[in-house]
């Protein structure tokens, strides 16, 4: 216990540092995640069919696959899933060091890297977050606004979006906190982050026990800290129901 | 008033409407019957456009509604529709569902447009609601207050998607009272329906649809008690 204390106030200011570091990178990357996100899911949802006029060909009409694939084909939103895809099929860790050491190897700013990484990687998810929220909302909604003979972007402003808000910040609320966790990998980059700050310690004082375990600890205080906010949000969503 | 020639509508491989011609006058209502799956709902949403006709003409006064010079949200203000499911927006008080598209579309102002809303929900018996989220109000009381929003947009035609089949059966009589005072207004309505009753006290004329085509129309005393069409009278002897 002595010599816990010992070390943590000889080596705090490591520790308050690389949280510093964690927290950083988690909003940025966080704010840039919801920002690629909403795009994507607006590209996944958008309904641009550029090849919509072979419709009206002989070959449509005879239901030649291709032509048919074609014309119902939206470039936006093939982008947007092939973005998604190829995202959340590879290992964060991977697209962590691809942008550390090809992309970005002329750079300089480790911060920066990390937070275009997690920015780009958490915005896959997000955009599946915010679809599922947009597309969770009644269909019936949609028909209504445009009955009344409000234009679709005006139905999707004033009546689609407003319910879907409180479909997706509960999910988006618990990515924050996915991300939080997730940015703990940011060391193989040299970013002094909070388990880097962990690990700096344990080499100097030869103690693996008290920097390792404080530093768990941190993590568990912010994720059920945020996880309690984010209960106690989540009735209040309710209770307007 | 409305003009409707020739309409089919497939969905996929499957002819849903198989060739529908039909007018409908101003002031009159028109009830449309028929068995599940005969084509009535799916003619009325190409009404205004909800679904596309795959093929006919729909002109309303005159304007082809599929023609792409015409502005659909245009001609979408001047026909008010009401779902077998309400659809009113969850998140907004009655009267702000009301006031909405007024305000969005025609410019009134905050004030002018909930005076006018709190009017109409007076009309339909629920000026006590003005301020109540939808999740408060009972099926007759969302049914009537849907039927306002609609309303407010000062529309020349009114279309009814089975406005009562949601309905507990308690709940039916007071939409249908609103309704009948709409038709007794002189709004030109279409209304598909399973209230047999009401067709018959409010229509002017039964279009009775079955398998994608209007298999007989007429006045409901010719439908009701001197059908012709053999399917007609099957149905009829169904459901009366």
């Amino acid at each position: 216990m002595e010599r816990a204390a010992e070390i943590l106030s000889q080596y705090y200011p490591y520790l308050l540092n690389g949280l510093k570091i964690t927290v950083l990178v988690t909003l940025v990357s966080g704010a840039l995640g919801t920002a690629i996100g909403l795009v994507l899911a607006l590209m996944r949802l958008s309904r641009v069919t550029p090849f919509k006029f072979l419709v009206n060909t002989h070959l449509y009409k005879r239901n030649n696959k291709f032509i048919v694939g074609l014309a119902h084909f939206n470039p936006l939103s093939f982008i947007a899933r092939i973005y998604i895809e190829v995202i959340r099929g590879t290992p964060t860790m991977v697209q962590l060091v691809i942008f550390a050491f090809i992309i970005f190897v002329n750079s300089d700013s480790r911060f920066m890297i990390a937070s275009v990484a997690f920015g780009i990687n958490s915005g896959a998810y997000v955009a599946e977050l915010i679809r599922a929220g947009i597309q969770a909302v009644d269909k019936g909604q949609m028909e209504a606004g445009r009955s009344l003979g409000l234009s679709y972007g005006m139905t999707m402003r004033y009546v689609i979006i407003p319910q879907a808000v409180k479909n997706i910040l509960p999910a988006l609320a618990n990515e924050f906190i996915v991300l939080l966790k997730e940015t703990s990998i940011v060391g193989v980059i040299g970013l002094d982050d909070l388990v880097r700050a962990g690990n700096i310690i344990r080499s100097r004082t030869y103690d693996a026990y008290v920097p390792l375990l404080t530093v768990a600890a941190i993590y568990l205080c912010m994720t059920l800290t945020l996880s309690n906010l984010l209960a106690r949000f989540e009735r209040r969503l309710r209770k307007s129901d | 008033m409305i003009r409707v020639e020739n309409l089919h509508k497939y969905f996929g491989e499957l002819e849903v409407l198989r060739g529908i011609n039909t007018n409908v006058k101003k002031g009159e209502v028109v009830c449309v019957i028929g068995p599940s799956g005969s084509g009535k709902s799916t003619f009325l949403r190409c009404l205004n456009l909800l679904e596309m006709p795959t093929k006919g003409e729909i002109y309303i006064e005159g304007l082809s509604i599929t023609d792409p010079k015409n502005d659909v949200n245009k001609l979408r203000q001047r026909m008010g529709m009401v779902f077998q499911q309400f659809n009113l927006f969850p998140h907004m008080t009655a009267v702000e569902n009301l006031t909405l598209a007024p305000i969005k579309l025609k410019g009134l102002s905050d004030r002018e447009a909930r005076e006018k809303a709190v009017g109409l929900l007076e009309k339909v018996g629920l000026s006590d609601k003005a301020d109540v989220y939808p999740a408060q109000l009972s099926g007759g009381q969302k049914q009537r207050v849907a039927i306002a929003r609609a309303l407010a947009m000062d529309p020349d035609i009114m279309l009814f998607d089975e406005p009562t089949s949601a309905l507990d059966p308690e709940m039916v009589g007071e939409v249908l009272e609103v309704m009948k005072q709409l038709a007794q207004e002189g709004m030109t309505m279409v209304v598909v329906t399973h209230e047999m009753g009401f067709a018959r006290e409010v229509g002017d004329r039964i279009l009775f649809m079955d398998e994608g085509i209007i298999a007989e129309e007429g006045t409901p005393d010719v439908i009701f008690n001197n059908a012709q069409n053999d399917r007609t009278k099957a149905f009829l002897s169904k459901v009366l």
